[in-house]
């Protein structure tokens, strides 16, 4: 098995540490390809935003103005089965389909996720879509939706250009 | 079985198969689930500029790419194939203010009184798409994750300051839907 797959490098893991979303060092490198067994779970997580109407506009109006439980409910019960999953992983020492230990990445608290969250959630009640979502929103055929996903690319670019100068 | 897979999901289902996103990748790849650093990798591969920021081997998250690709494909799939023929129920209150404040096309996912391309170049359009866009993009930038990443990743593996996050993400969005929000409507 050891021949099959390369040593990644690991130069740049400490530039994408910096941002601690971005980290998933896996030792292996498999062919391009692999990375559809992603898209083949990207095409059932986008299924269900829209048949759950995660990706509504009016479902998160509902949610910050207190009015239904669904969107609650969705998080709610997504959190418990992804801690009931890394609880079992971690017990079990349970390691991936490709033999390698589990690794979960460690989030440094910084002034980011107060100052950046509260802007994130401002928007997030304008454009009624999280990053996720905005693809789920011009996949299932709102294309005006495309200006705001660039703008959020713009916003990211932005950030990029600004960080040393901002607050953390 | 086709007409139960058509009607609206129920929180349980739909929050179960979210929350089975984090031991899928976990398992498959040794990938924590984040959305949001897709951005990220885009500004990477199209427009580094020379930003320290941007300079990494985006090719190496690639996957995430994959996975928001698919996303989109799914969505497709799912407005193209799968859609309830009746339109979506909103809650009465909610429904009733934004009546109020001229939001009435709530049979779809989104209000064609706002999100539609006629809207794009005027002051609605300005805020609800470019503004709104870029504050999401930037924020979860700054704060390190959305939803996914802070929301679900992160309280899943009890890191408190996901947890500071995803309390701020709310913090945002109450203040903007309730002091702000009803003026921005108005435009």
């Amino acid at each position: 098995m050891k021949n099959e797959f390369q040593q990644a490098p690991t130069a740049d893991l400490q530039q994408r540490e910096l941002d601690s979303i971005c980290v998933n060092e896996s030792e292996l490198v498999h062919p391009w390809w692999h990375n559809f067994k992603y898209s083949a779970w990207g095409i059932l997580f986008g299924i269900v935003f829209v048949k759950a109407e995660i990706i509504s506009w009016f479902r998160i109006q509902e949610m910050f103005r207190f009015e239904s439980f669904h969107m609650y409910g969705v998080i709610g019960t997504a959190v418990i089965v992804g801690l009931i999953s890394v609880l079992l992983i971690k017990r079990t020492k349970a390691r991936t389909i490709h033999g390698e230990e589990i690794h979960i990445p460690k989030k440094e608290f910084n002034k980011g996720q107060v100052i950046g969250g509260l802007l994130f959630g401002l928007g997030w009640a304008i454009t009624g879509a999280c990053p996720g979502p905005l693809f789920a929103q011009m996949g299932s055929g709102f294309s005006v939706v495309i200006v705001t996903f660039l703008s959020a690319v713009a916003g990211t670019w932005v950030y990029g250009l600004l960080r040393e100068k901002l607050p953390h | 079985m086709l007409e139960i897979i058509k009607q609206p999901w129920p929180w349980y289902v739909a929050g179960a198969l979210i929350g089975l996103t984090v031991p899928y990748l976990l398992l498959v790849g040794n990938k924590t689930f984040g959305i949001s650093s897709s951005l990220r990798h885009l500004c990477a591969a199209c427009l580094p500029a020379n930003i320290s920021f941007f300079k990494y081997d985006w090719k190496k998250e690639a996957w995430n790419l994959f996975f928001v690709g698919g996303i989109a494909v799914g969505a497709f799939i799912a407005a193209q194939f799968l859609s309830d023929p009746n339109p979506m129920v909103l809650a009465e209150p909610t429904a009733e203010y934004l009546a109020s404040k001229g939001i009435t096309d709530t049979g779809h996912l989104l209000p064609a009184e706002i999100f539609s391309w006629d809207q794009l170049f005027t002051l609605r359009g300005l805020v609800f798409f470019v503004i709104g866009g870029f504050m999401v993009g930037f924020g979860t930038r700054y704060a390190g994750g959305c939803t996914s990443g802070h929301a679900i990743m992160g309280l899943s593996s009890m890191q408190w300051p996901s947890l500071v996050a995803t309390v701020m993400f709310m913090v945002g969005g109450i203040a903007m839907t309730w002091l702000i929000l009803p003026y921005l409507l108005t435009l």
